[in-house]
């Protein structure tokens, strides 16, 4: 077996997808452009104007926003979490996802505060978090969380970038200049010797085990900003594994949909095959189990013990949010469920449909936990502005959200432009054992 | 170093303790001059020397650079967290006296530059359970002894001083708006957008009065502790006609609404003083008198603008009432 060449063969299948941009994907990439250029007028409007442009009032304080930042930071943590678990017990069928993975898990850490940030109302005093710190905050403890967490998953993205970006260098001549230097400059003398090879390997897995550790603080904390108030809806003391689990259902379901899209439009068919959508279809669908499960503690302990204030929650989501109650916490757990349970339907569409319905269902759940719980606070909203009383939120909000998942989208993009989608290294790695393997048995047939 | 000057500025303040009010302005509170100079270090003699009379009607020189230099004593954001000593503010509000004529909140506005629809203290009509006759409930912050408030604030921009009061500074608030979402009294709010009012620096900021206030930051009840310094009572308290709202110190145990002083705590047992919410355990400073022998009937409360009764529309009780046409 000739490494160097397999290398470069690598290299040639990969480079197109690193090189070459379709008229189509020229258009798409527009498109998002022109969604976050929106996006950043909202913002713009709404650093001049205040957070009047917002629906956010003073019942409703945390709106779309932190809906958006819980959504992709837990899409981040079990980002982390699933990498860590493939990389940490080294799974068979890890290497056509494991990069998809990373991408998702450091890219949505980065959009993820961003949100938070839109929420502050004095961005001109950001700083003030680190000159008067108060450690009983539990913001404080997020912000420790996240920014340990966002160091970590960069290393560990680099950590796994460091191969490929090797084989890239030395196997690209005819790429563009900078293209070469960057590559050179990124892979940091990296050689594939096998003394290298071990040593990456050792730090890679030591990361992935401290990754999936950092993901459960990190997840438990921002639970932890809701559950450890007074707020009827909020007051829970399961509210830390629901968000773990519910951040795992979100993940997986992104990584399908990610998977989906990726597979179709760069023509990856040879790669990501249907194996990796049916063991990815049971991972949501033990998830989904398990979210339901979470779901329904949440609320039938509420609805059985009905203490005031809850049966008012309670109230609010079965009157004013009854459709999005349902379409969150019926639709997106059951459909699901049902697809997922039985084999016949397991198809590459149908669980990819199963993942889109479990993305939005649990976004809508999310928004469930915010809003209707300020809606309904202890003491009942009277004496107060007629908008002050319900929340809706503004086309601001909305083009804000939608410019982080454009973006988070368009950078997705960028980064398959840098590094090929499936790692090189993983398929040399796992052609080497391979041959090592059938090597050793030719070795004992022969002895 | 830190504790010398500490001890420096304590020094200090027993001396300017004798000297008492400044002649020229009578109102000021002696011990926000003598706490501005305790704080302000660095001043430097300036030669100049000031007149001023003490409370015992005598007169005393002193250098010009330790008195404030603010027209009315200004206590910066910085001396607002000590709290004046030996205090414990409590204020008790009496239901069967309210009638919700809306003075207390009228007056409140009025002192913290608000505008009509920015309320310190809201008045809530509170139905206990369907049987029992609703009441109007004046809801100021209840500057509770565990606020979750302060607990939760990632800069300490609000916070709990020794004389019991919680305050905000919006000098440091960074608008995170978890203290709204923590606090269950729904007491805080929150400014949206930008005012002209804010622009107004005729008055330096002071937590202690909370004007002007600021865009993006947090602002709610502050038991008004610079009417406490003059050893006036808060504006709602003074501004309200039915003397519905008591205000003292629980360390003296004397409360007052202007009109009668009473002991609190033989105004808690006799009357039967409750505080809202108590299961949260929050400990708030404010106590509740039990609406029994109205001295008004409930429907006296709808006697205001039609506005204000829009606010009240979703209450089960005054819903009944438009249908039986008697609002």
């Amino acid at each position: 077996m000739n490494l160097e060449n397999r290398k470069r063969e690598l290299v040639k299948e990969f480079s197109p997808l690193l090189e070459k941009t379709t008229k189509v994907s020229k258009i798409w990439m527009g498109i998002l452009v022109a969604i976050i250029l929106v996006g950043i007028y909202a913002f713009f409007l709404q650093l001049f104007k205040g957070h009047e442009v917002t629906g956010m009032r003073d019942n409703v304080v945390w709106g779309v926003y932190i809906i958006n930042f819980i959504f992709f930071v837990c899409l981040s943590y079990s980002g982390a979490f699933i990498s860590g678990i493939l990389h940490f017990y080294n799974t068979p069928w890890k290497n056509s996802v494991s990069r998809i993975v990373e991408i998702i898990t450091v890219l949505s850490l980065i959009i993820g505060p961003i949100f938070i940030l839109l929420c502050i109302g004095r961005l001109d005093r950001l700083h003030y978090l680190f000159l008067y710190p108060r450690i009983q905050s539990p913001i404080t403890w997020d912000i420790i969380a996240i920014m340990t967490d966002l160091v970590g998953c960069f290393i560990y993205l680099y950590l796994t970038f460091i191969p490929d970006l090797a084989i890239l260098r030395d196997h690209s001549e005819d790429a563009p200049k900078w293209r070469q230097k960057l590559y050179k400059f990124l892979a940091i003398g990296y050689q594939d010797t096998t003394e290298q090879r071990e040593t990456l390997h050792k730090i890679t897995k030591t990361m992935s085990a401290m990754i999936i550790a950092l993901a459960i603080v990190a997840y438990s904390v921002l639970a932890w900003i809701f559950s450890l108030t007074l707020q009827p809806g909020w007051n829970s003391s399961i509210f830390a594994p629901y968000f773990i689990i519910a951040g795992l259902y979100s993940g997986i379901s992104v990584i399908i949909l990610a998977m989906y899209l990726i597979r179709k439009y760069y023509n990856l068919e040879h790669y990501i095959r249907k194996v990796h959508f049916v063991s990815a279809g049971i991972i949501l669908l033990i998830l989904s189990l398990l979210y339901g499960y979470f779901t329904f503690s949440e609320y039938f302990s509420r609805w059985f013990s009905h203490k005031i204030h809850d049966t008012n929650l309670l109230n609010t989501l079965f009157t004013r949010y009854f459709w999005q109650f349902v379409l969150a916490n019926y639709v997106g757990v059951l459909v699901p469920v049902v697809i997922l349970f039985f084999k016949k339907f397991r198809t590459i569409k149908s669980i990819t449909f199963a993942s889109v319905i479990a993305i939005l269902g649990l976004w809508l759940n999310r928004y469930l936990i915010v809003v209707p719980t300020l809606e309904t606070p202890y003491l009942p909203i009277q004496d107060t502005r007629e908008e002050f009383v319900h929340y809706t939120a503004t086309w601001v909000e909305w083009s804000l959200s939608f410019a982080g998942v454009a973006a988070f989208i368009l950078f997705f993009i960028l980064i398959m432009k840098l590094v090929p989608i499936i790692p090189m290294s993983g398929i040399i790695d796992q052609e080497r054992e391979a041959f090592n393997k059938k090597g050793n048995a030719k070795q004992t047939i022969t002895e | 170093m830190e504790n010398k000057k500490t001890e420096n500025g304590s020094t200090n303040r027993r001396k300017f303790l004798k000297l008492g009010l400044m002649s020229s302005v009578t109102a000021v509170a002696g011990a926000s001059i003598i706490s501005n100079f305790a704080a302000d270090e660095e001043t430097k003699p300036s030669g100049e020397k000031m007149r001023l009379l003490t409370p015992d009607g005598k007169i005393v020189e002193v250098d010009a650079s330790n008195v404030n230099k603010y027209p009315e004593a200004l206590i910066t954001p910085e001396e607002s967290r000590k709290g004046i000593p030996n205090r414990k503010f409590v204020m008790v509000i009496d239901l069967a006296k309210c009638k919700n004529a809306r003075k207390c909140v009228e007056g409140c506005q009025k002192a913290h530059n608000l505008d009509h629809n920015e309320e310190f203290m809201k008045v809530q009509l509170i139905q206990d359970n369907p049987e029992a006759s609703p009441y109007w409930l004046p809801k100021p912050c209840f500057h509770c002894d565990e606020p979750p408030c302060v607990t939760v604030c990632p800069t300490g921009a609000t916070f709990k001083r020794d004389d019991g009061i919680v305050l905000v500074d919006n000098d440091r608030c960074i608008g995170c708006k978890f203290c709204i979402t923590s606090c269950p009294y729904s007491a805080r709010q929150f400014n949206w957008g930008h005012k002209d009012k804010f622009d107004d620096k005729s008055q330096p900021y002071s937590p202690e009065t909370s004007v002007p206030a600021a865009e993006g930051t947090v602002m709610k009840c502050d038991f008004c502790p610079d009417m406490l310094r003059q050893g006036k009572l808060p504006h709602c308290a003074s501004s309200c006609p039915m003397g519905v709202i008591y205000f003292g110190d629980k360390n003296e145990d004397i409360v007052t609404n202007g009109e009668e002083t009473v002991r609190f705590s033989k105004l808690i047992e006799d009357r039967g003083g409750y505080r809202h919410l108590e299961h949260l355990g929050t400990k708030p400073n404010v106590y509740y008198l039990p609406a029994v022998n109205r001295q008004f009937p409930l429907e006296r409360g709808f006697n205001v603008e039609e506005d204000i009764i829009e606010r009240y529309k979703d209450v089960p009780y005054v819903q009944q009432l438009k249908k039986d046409g008697k609002i």
